[in-house]
C-alpha cells in the first residue's frame, strides 16, 4: 500500500512536516517494498487559499491511500475522505519513524480535522 | 463626477466627509460601499425603497455529465474545486464566482447557480438618491457586494456620485475606489493616520486615480501629515479641526455641516478646486 507522509525535506530523515496543505513536500512510501519517493508541495506554499484541498488532490495523483501528518484542517480532511484516504494526525519526529510509527499501527486513524483552517 | 472617499486607517472620518460632500454637492448620489459595516445611514435616515438580494455565482456540477477530466480545478485560481474520483467537490466560500470553471468544462456539466452574499438597498434622503448593502453575516468575499451595488447606483444616472469607501487597502478598498475619477484620503495627525494614509496613496496613485488629503482631528498629534504630504507632493484639500462639538453631534447622528456648520463653504470649494484641477489636469 502507498503512504504519503507530509515532510519538511525530500528523503526519509526529514522531519515530518506538521502542516499538511502547506507542508514543503511529501514522500510516498510503498509499505510493502520499502520504495519511497518525494512529491514537490511548493505550488501550495504560497497559495491564498485552499492549500489543504490542492494538496488532498495531489496526495489523491499519487495513489497513497493513507495520510501521515501532524495536523490536518476541515477542507483537506473532507478532501482526503472523498478520495478514500485515510488520514492519521498528530505524527512527528522523522519520516522514517512515522513510517514505523504507521506499520506498527502506533497511529490512530483521525475521524476528522484535528485543527480549524489556517491554524 | 465621481468621487470616492478612502483613507487607509479606520475611524479617520470617511463618512463624515462623505455624506457633507453628497450634501453639498447637486445631482448627487452617495453609495455607502462599507458594506461590511455601513453607517453613512445614521446620518440621513433614508426612505428606503427599494432591496434586492445580491448572488456570487458558483459551479453547481451535473455528476451524469462529468467525466472527471479535472479541468474546472486546474484553472480555479482559488483551489475551490477538487476532482476526485470523477466527482468534483465544490468549497463555495473559496469561490470567487469567475465562472472560469463553466467555460474549462468541455462535457458542459457545470452551470452557474448562485451563493446569497448580502443584501442592497436604496432610496432617498432629503432628495438625494442613497445606496447601500450589509454582507450577509459570515461571509468572507465583500467586493462582489460592492460591485453590485455601485452598478446598480450607477442606474440611478446622477451627475455626481460620492463613494465612501471601506477602511484598509485591500481588496474591497480597490473595488470601492474603481473607476472614480478623484480620491478623498482622510486621516488624522497620528502615527496610524499616517502609515495608512501612506498605503492608501500608494494603492490610489497604482490604480491611476488622483489624490487629495483631508485632514481630519487637526490640532491633536503633531506636523507629520503635513510634513508627509508636502515631501511627496500631495495636496491637503482641507483640515478640519479636533472639536468637541462634531464628535458631539457625531454621537447623536448630526452630520458635521449641523455641528459646524461655517465648514459647508470650504465643502464646496473644495469640491470646486477638485473639479478645476481635474478640468486642466
Amino acid at each position: 500500500m502507498l503512504i504519503c507522509i507530509s515532510s519538511q525535506g525530500a528523503d526519509l530523515s526529514s522531519q515530518v512536516d506538521p502542516r499538511f496543505g502547506r507542508a514543503a513536500q511529501f514522500i510516498v512510501v510503498d509499505t510493502e517494498t520499502g520504495e519511497a519517493k518525494a512529491v514537490d508541495n511548493k505550488q501550495n506554499l504560497q497559495a491564498a487559499q485552499g492549500a489543504g484541498i490542492q494538496a488532498a488532490q495531489t496526495v489523491a495523483n499519487t495513489g497513497a491511500k493513507a495520510v501521515v501528518t501532524g495536523h490536518c484542517g476541515p477542507k483537506a480532511f473532507t478532501t482526503l475522505n472523498a478520495a478514500g484516504i485515510a488520514v492519521f494526525t498528530g505524527s512527528n519526529g522523522t519520516v522514517a519513524q512515522a513510517l514505523e510509527d504507521f506499520k506498527a499501527g502506533k497511529l490512530e486513524k483521525a475521524s476528522g480535522a484535528d485543527v480549524e483552517g489556517h491554524w | 463626477m465621481r468621487i470616492a472617499i478612502a483613507s487607509g486607517k479606520g475611524g479617520t472620518g470617511k463618512t463624515t466627509v462623505a455624506v457633507a460632500l453628497a450634501r453639498v454637492m447637486d445631482s448627487c448620489v452617495l453609495v455607502d460601499c462599507d458594506v461590511e459595516a455601513p453607517n453613512a445611514h445614521l446620518f440621513l435616515s433614508p426612505e428606503v425603497s427599494h432591496t434586492q438580494e445580491a448572488f456570487v455565482m458558483i459551479p453547481v456540477v451535473d455528476d451524469d455529465k462529468c467525466t472527471g477530466c479535472g479541468e474546472c480545478s486546474r484553472v480555479c485560481q482559488f483551489n475551490a474545486l477538487a476532482v476526485l474520483n470523477k466527482s468534483v467537490l465544490v468549497f463555495e466560500e473559496l469561490c470567487h464566482g469567475c465562472g472560469g470553471c463553466v467555460i474549462a468544462c468541455e462535457p458542459k456539466a457545470i452551470t452557474e447557480g448562485g451563493r446569497l452574499i448580502g443584501t442592497m438597498q436604496w432610496g432617498k434622503a432629503n432628495g438625494m438618491d442613497f445606496f447601500d448593502a450589509k454582507l450577509r453575516i459570515g461571509e468572507p468575499m465583500s467586493p462582489p457586494l460592492i460591485k453590485g451595488l455601485k452598478r446598480q447606483a450607477d442606474l440611478a444616472e446622477a451627475e455626481n456620485m460620492i463613494l465612501d469607501c471601506p477602511p484598509g487597502t485591500t481588496c474591497p478598498m480597490v473595488e470601492a475606489v474603481s473607476g472614480a475619477d478623484y480620491c478623498i484620503l482622510v486621516t488624522e495627525p497620528t502615527p496610524f493616520g499616517l502609515h495608512d494614509l501612506n498605503m492608501a496613496a500608494q494603492a490610489v496613485r497604482d490604480m491611476g486615480i488622483p489624490s487629495g488629503v483631508i485632514l481630519n482631528r487637526a490640532g491633536m498629534g503633531d506636523n507629520c501629515i503635513q510634513e508627509y504630504c508636502r515631501a511627496n507632493g500631495m495636496t491637503i484639500l482641507m483640515e478640519i479641526p479636533h472639536r468637541r462639538e462634531i464628535a458631539e453631534g457625531y454621537a447623536v447622528g448630526k452630520d458635521i455641516l449641523r455641528s459646524m456648520p461655517e465648514l459647508e463653504d470650504e465643502f464646496k470649494n473644495m469640491i470646486k478646486t477638485i473639479n478645476e484641477g481635474l478640468n486642466n489636469g
